[in-house]
């Protein structure tokens, strides 16, 4: 059984294998994870109750939150394949992470807009200098860094392997903006949702809110099969199973 | 593994290592600069000189908003419930100001002890709930 799959990972870890697993997937999962996402965002945004405190203002959560997540989940990923890459040189790994940065700079960048936005009318500000913002601001300037080595290194193993380096030592700061709120005095509130406790908010509330964040990973997930696919055509275009792809694509 | 692999895991896991202890450092050695505000008994402690711009932070007391007429004065006492500070600022309070809800200020404190401030910002907390279901809990208090 372990053996099995092994045997299942490794062949994922293939570029032609890979290429044809996401093609297979994609055509059923995006549509599915579009509608995921409608229904957690319609749901929030147009049918949740109001908050007792800030009214309408709150349903930038219902984007604010995920879109945090995403981009602290996808660095997780990165400094994962980043590992892998180091160690392996699994080609596969370093292409994720070509594929990767761009995606968790865009969804880092959303979630610091959209906090700027909740912040101006309930706070009275767009932006402070608290732990939580700054640790945010570093992590999207870590994803800039990254995209930026890969735009200046044109060996593509050198570029993975620089990136790789960053991804897996800029991984300290997902801790420290996960417990930035904790550990020192910050203008953001605590997390309303804990592992230890039951979350500080009501169910017709925190229900879409679970949607939308699932909605968020489904897209993140059509996004990156997507992304994959083009990198490994760009890198594996030399090669003949590509060509013979091609071929078919254009006989089609 | 592979002897190579062993060695390159080596040497990324003692670079992670390192970082991570140079990280636990450098935010040990900074964690009260890191600190967004001061609270009522901090200050008292720190002895911060007249001068110096700082930023406050505690809940508003029940009852001691003072709002003067025909102007944007308004007078307030925050507490972290060991101490209080009181603070008087003249300008546009944030929506969410209001008792016993969480503020932050920037400012003086002045030689009196008053605190002088020019930015006032209102920190909300994590819970969230309908108007109805806030009512209830507060006819059940």
């Amino acid at each position: 059984m372990i053996n099995l799959i092994k045997k299942w990972l490794i062949s994922l870890g293939s570029p032609p294998l890979f290429f044809k697993w996401a093609s297979k997937i994609l055509p059923w999962f995006f549509p599915i994870s579009i509608l995921i996402l409608l229904t957690g965002l319609i749901w929030g945004i147009g049918f949740a109750p109001t908050d007792y405190k800030q009214g309408d203002v709150y349903r930038i959560i219902f984007i604010h939150v995920p879109s945090a997540i995403l981009g602290q989940s996808i660095y997780l990923m990165m400094a994962i394949f980043g590992f892998i890459c180091l160690i392996w040189r699994a080609k596969l790994a370093g292409m994720f992470l070509r594929s990767a940065a761009p995606i968790g700079a865009s969804f880092t960048l959303i979630a610091l807009v959209s906090g700027a936005v909740w912040g101006k009318p309930t706070w009275g500000t767009w932006w402070v200098w608290d732990a939580r913002l700054t640790s945010t601001l570093i992590l999207f300037f870590l994803y800039a860094g990254i995209i930026s080595l890969y735009s200046s290194i044109d060996n593509k193993q050198k570029g993975d392997r620089a990136a790789s380096l960053i991804s897996v030592v800029g991984v300290i700061i997902i801790p420290i903006i996960k417990k930035s709120v904790d550990w020192w005095q910050t203008l953001h509130q605590p997390s309303t949702f804990t592992i230890t406790s039951a979350p500080s908010m009501t169910p017709d509330m925190y229900l879409p809110l679970l949607i939308c964040v699932i909605g968020f990973y489904s897209i993140l997930f059509s996004i990156l099969l997507n992304t994959l696919r083009a990198e490994i055509l760009i890198r594996e275009r030399n090669t003949s199973w590509v060509r013979q792809f091609l071929n078919n694509q254009i006989k089609e | 593994m592979h002897p190579i692999r062993k060695q390159r895991l080596y040497v990324v896991l003692s670079i992670l290592l390192g970082t991570a202890v140079a990280a636990f450092l450098v935010f040990k050695g900074l964690s009260e600069n890191i600190n967004l505000f001061y609270s009522p008994s901090d200050l008292k402690k720190e002895k911060i000189s007249v001068d110096n711009q700082i930023r406050v932070g505690g809940m508003v007391k029940k009852d001691s908003i003072n709002k003067e007429n025909n102007s944007l004065r308004t007078s307030f006492v925050i507490t972290d419930f060991e101490e209080d500070l009181l603070i008087t600022y003249e300008g546009i309070l944030p929506d969410l100001f209001s008792e016993e809800a969480g503020i932050v200020a920037k400012g003086k404190i002045n030689e009196e002890g008053t605190f002088i401030a020019n930015e006032v910002l209102a920190k909300h907390d994590e819970n969230y709930m309908p108007p109805e279901v806030a009512k209830t809990l507060k006819d059940k208090k």
